[in-house]
């Protein structure tokens, strides 16, 4: 018999009744994240049913999603004035939610409000080993600590509520390796958009991904939450990076990891969680980022991706694909490079934390955003908004031109009052550029912030290998 | 949640891949805090213009469309988010089956909560159905086939447990509520605690 991988060892260390041919596994969650959007009809739920959560103390509650990105200084009298009704109406179900079922809500005014997938890391509260959930497909973005996240609708939200577990059957596994040394200028996100349009929107589907390889051990924690962040975008159940030093470190010290002698016994479990060098995977794919360009999309979906100097592929007689490039507006045969930009988005669960902001202040620092571009930057979480502010980035922000936000999800998706108008075109660090996802008619152009921050001061796309 | 053992319908067909959830309920209207009535955000985008007037070009707008119960779609649908609002819609404007040749794995799932029966078949088949919108087709959840108007037969994979459960129209909680002592034991035999307060 072969070795176990990562995603194996977490896998069968959850299950509380193993499946049957007749019934899946009672798999066990040890952490759930829930934010306003997607648990109010599993509260109903449970109300209905006259049920209880059974396990607040592993329930990490927020509000990101539909939440205005200006200061809200107290919930009831000043949200009417700066969110519609219905995200205003759902704010305020969230906090009675909370209270009624006895869960902490990290609300306005708490300093770990935030980005669900951002702010589970921040606290430490995200750890290897761990099985997370959430109503939000995000939530492979805690595979890079060597936990395995994924995402669920409301439904099963109610069954983690209430039981602490779901019903399951093993996904399949797939070995993703990366290798070769970045140049300077491409990143994370290029990785992952690589990776998106070499296996396709669909490429995981029914996978977990276990990213692996040199590359990978070289990226920090941030870098790793942005690949795994994305990998729903292939399609796959969960994306995990194996812990290590890099790991620990970021770990310690932080508010919910175990403290004294259970740190030490916490490492040494989560140590030995990397894949056995003899585990073996469904399906394997290696990438060799060394020669790899600043990505940008051009379509309607992740993997609709090119190099930023090559151009955007003929769609042929392929009518979904011609229905994308003639949504996007988009020129066949020529690079996005050169293309106007109206708005500039930096933020969202894919590339909101410190890193992501210190890259793009380095490229606005002592320049302007362009006369024609509004570029919003908006971080993560409360202490990725205080750090930034304590290192001066917010200066560097305001002073180039750019607007520095309030924490949420704001213009990743459209459903707060950070909305592009019909048919401008946004170069946005976020994950999704499906049709109308960041306003109706909106057209967005996924990339780096590296490439986000270039693009506002350039007002067009632009290479910022040009400008680092 | 109706019981289906098998249905009956013309399909209603929507040629394109990839279709995400965001463009079966578009984030807008995910605001809300019930779940029932969101049918009328099906494809907002989709089937009504700016001012709320229907497309008549739109697959599901067409006269014919009105009442049929199974929908073919291109290759992987409900890609994207993990929203629920997606199925509730679809099941809200009548549709109980999903045909494709590939079903994005959350909204999969999401739908087998839901009492919407997603149908995976073979590439010929999908090419066939795509061809021939409005054909009656069968779909026996039972026999886990499609059944074509040629006599065709393609069989489909459903994960058992949610197959009964759609067959008895009932919730799969029942299930991990009977499971509760073992869930009891479990935690109480683990070697470290998940809690957040520890």
């Amino acid at each position: 018999m072969g070795g176990k991988s990562l995603f194996e060892k977490v896998w069968d260390e959850h299950v509380v009744v193993p499946e049957t041919a007749d019934t899946p596994a009672v798999f066990y969650i040890d952490l759930h994240i829930i934010h306003e959007v997607t648990t109010p009809q599993a509260f109903n739920m449970l109300r209905e049913s006259g049920m209880q959560v059974r396990k607040p103390d592993q329930v990490l509650a927020t509000m990101d999603h539909s939440t205005p990105t200006v200061p809200i200084e107290n919930l009831e009298e000043s949200l009417d004035a700066v969110s519609d009704p219905e995200p205003a109406n759902q704010i305020r179900a969230m906090v009675k939610n909370c209270a009624d079922f006895g869960i902490e809500l990290h609300g306005f005014g708490s300093e770990h409000r935030g980005i669900v997938h951002v702010i589970g890391p921040e606290i430490g509260a995200t750890q290897p080993g761990k099985t997370i959930v959430c109503g939000d497909s995000h939530s492979s973005t805690h595979g890079a600590f060597g936990a395995m996240g994924f995402g669920i609708g409301a439904t099963m939200v109610g069954h983690v509520l209430a039981t602490q577990c779901l019903l399951m059957r093993k996904p399949k596994s797939m070995a993703v390796n990366v290798t070769g040394k970045l140049k300077p200028g491409v990143g994370a996100k290029d990785i992952i958009l690589a990776l998106i349009g070499r296996i396709g929107v669909d490429g995981g589907t029914g996978h977990v991904i276990e990213y692996r390889g040199d590359t990978i051990r070289g990226l920090n924690m941030e870098e790793r939450m942005t690949i795994c962040n994305m990998t729903i975008e292939a399609g796959a159940r969960a994306g995990m990076i194996a812990p290590d030093a890099t790991t620990i470190e970021y770990l310690r010290g932080r508010e919910k990891v175990p403290q004294g002698d259970a740190w030490d016994a916490a490492v040494e479990r989560w140590m030995a969680l990397a894949s056995d060098p003899d585990a073996s995977f469904d399906k394997e794919v290696t990438l060799d980022v060394a020669e790899l360009e600043p990505q940008v999309t051009y379509g309607t979906n992740p993997a609709m991706v090119v190099p930023i100097s090559r151009p955007v592929p003929n769609p042929g007689d392929n009518q979904s694909y011609r229905k994308s490039i003639d949504y996007m507006q988009v020129a066949a045969d020529k690079p996005m490079l050169g293309t106007k930009v109206d708005v500039v988005f930096v933020g969202s669960c894919t590339n909101s934390r410190m890193t992501d902001l210190r890259n793009v202040a380095k490229i606005l620092d002592g320049r302007k955003v362009a006369d024609n571009v509004r570029m919003l930057i908006v971080p993560g979480s409360e202490s990725v908004k205080k750090q930034a502010e304590q290192e001066g980035l917010d200066k560097i922000f305001t002073a180039a031109g750019a607007e520095w936000r309030e924490a949420g999800c704001s213009m990743c998706l459209g459903m707060n009052s950070d909305k592009l108008g019909k048919g401008q075109l946004c170069v946005s660090t976020s994950n999704r550029n499906f049709e109308g996802r960041q306003g109706p008619g909106g057209r967005t152009v996924l990339a780096s912030p590296e490439t986000a921050a270039a693009s506002a001061v350039a007002g067009v796309i632009a290479d910022p290998r040009e400008v680092i | 949640m109706e019981k289906i053992r098998q249905l009956t319908s013309q399909t209603i067909v929507l040629p394109i891949d990839d279709v995400d959830t965001d463009q079966i309920v578009p984030a807008r209207f995910l605001t809300t805090t019930e779940r029932e009535g969101i049918g009328v955000s099906l494809f907002a985008d989709w089937r009504f213009d700016k001012d709320g007037n229907e497309l008549a070009d739109f697959p599901l707008n067409a006269p014919e469309a009105q009442g049929r119960q199974i929908l073919v779609a291109g290759r992987n649908f409900g890609c994207g988010s993990s929203r629920e609002h997606a199925p509730w819609a679809i099941y809200d404007f009548g549709i109980r089956a999903v045909i494709s040749s590939e079903i994005a794995d959350i909204f999969r799932n999401n739908s087998l909560n839901n009492g919407l029966v997603p149908v995976v078949v073979d590439t010929a088949t999908h090419r066939w159905l795509l061809e021939n919108p409005g054909a009656e087709v069968t779909v026996d959840v039972e026999a886990c086939e499609v059944r074509l108007p040629d006599g065709k037969v393609a069989t489909f994979e459903i994960e058992p447990f949610a197959r009964h459960c759609i067959m008895e129209g009932i919730d799969q909680m029942g299930f991990l509520l009977q499971n509760l002592d073992k869930i009891e034991a479990f935690e109480q035999n683990r070697s470290w605690n998940p809690s957040l307060n520890v």
